[in-house]
């Protein structure tokens, strides 16, 4: 019993003591130039459930949940974002070359039309991020377009 | 009378000796220029590090003429490996860029070819096919190419080959024959 105690102290204060530690936060009030929404014209409609669906980790800003001042919670996720904004920034899409934009619009429909995207990790919280079967194909038409206007 | 047969001596000589000395200044450029033809030569026809990412796409390719993912995933690999390992600094700024663009994007789907199903492998070999066609275009090659297109995968597709022979990459054993020499380079 006293073992157990102890275990449940050096946890605590551990779990404690890791909420020191700073993390840094994707977050900027910035529109830039090159953002995808700014450089495209993108319809209403596209634009709100783009951003609602994508833009946590695809962008430089992120609308944390309030779990996400817990840690190891904000680790992981900032992990996520971190990977997410590598792999597509839609706040620098024109600094891509055609050719990247391209094959980014390319991952982009591939990814949605499998349902890869967003990932289901994030619609488990983000009930609102999920697409539905017309939304689905709404983007995936708009995005085919916008490919095919390169 | 002396003195006039000397001076006479004298001046045939340096005119001689000049006229050598032209010459072999003449020469020396001459012999610069070709120096020179010769090292932009080898620059325009071949460069080591892009026929060893060619090298690699190949591979990649027959892997998935033979409908072999783990092949086609280790190709991949190396194609990452040889596409990082390549040196654009002897091309102009221009075509530096644009052979950066290139690089950057290749290893993306070389990347994804290595963690894909064969499906989405070809899907990444159509657009690294195109990227390594506007390599070719930049650094040259030393071997003939054949650029074949294939109607029916995706509204048409392009890949390379050093064969004329058709063997297709987005079908394998299900359309082998399907496509047909577009271009041949060199």
């Amino acid at each position: 019993m006293k073992v157990i105690k102890i275990i449940a102290l050096v946890l605590l204060v551990a779990f404690i003591g890791i909420q020191f530690i700073p993390t840094d936060r994707n977050q900027s009030s910035v529109v830039l130039d090159t953002d995808f929404m700014v450089v495209n014209n993108v319809p209403a409609s596209i634009e709100n459930k783009i951003q609602v669906s994508c833009y946590d980790c695809h962008s430089n800003n992120t609308a944390y949940p309030w779990y996400n001042k817990i840690q190891p919670v904000a680790w992981f996720l900032g992990d996520h974002i971190k990977e997410g904004k590598a792999e597509l920034n839609f706040n620098e899409w024109d600094e891509y070359s055609d050719r990247r934009k391209n094959s980014k619009l390319r991952s982009i429909i591939s990814q949605i039309e499998d349902d890869e995207m967003p990932l289901d990790s994030y619609t488990i919280i983000h009930a609102d991020a999920k697409f539905s079967e017309d939304e689905k194909s709404e983007i995936i038409e708009y995005m085919a377009q916008l490919k095919n206007s390169l | 009378m002396k003195n006039l047969k000397m001076s006479i001596v004298a001046i045939l000589f340096m005119a001689v000796s000049f006229t050598n000395a032209q010459e072999k200044e003449k020469m020396s450029q001459e012999h610069g220029d070709m120096q020179m033809d010769h090292s932009k030569m080898t620059n325009m026809k071949s460069d080591a590090k892009a026929e060893a990412i060619l090298g690699d796409y190949f591979n990649l390719k027959d892997a998935l003429v033979g409908d072999d993912t783990k092949k086609a995933a280790q190709f991949g690999s190396k194609l990452v490996a040889s596409l990082k390992a390549f040196d654009a600094s002897s091309y102009s700024k221009e075509n530096q860029k644009e052979l950066a663009d290139i690089i950057e994007d290749a290893t993306e789907h070389a990347e994804h070819i290595i963690k894909s199903a064969i499906d989405h492998q070809r899907e990444h070999f159509k657009i690294l096919s195109k990227d390594i066609t506007d390599m070719v275009a930049i650094t040259g090659t030393k071997i003939t190419l054949y650029e074949q297109f294939c109607p029916m995968y995706d509204k048409g597709s392009t890949w390379l080959s050093t064969s004329n022979e058709v063997k297709n990459p987005y079908y394998g054993s299900k359309m082998p024959k399907c496509g047909k020499v577009q271009k041949t380079i060199n």
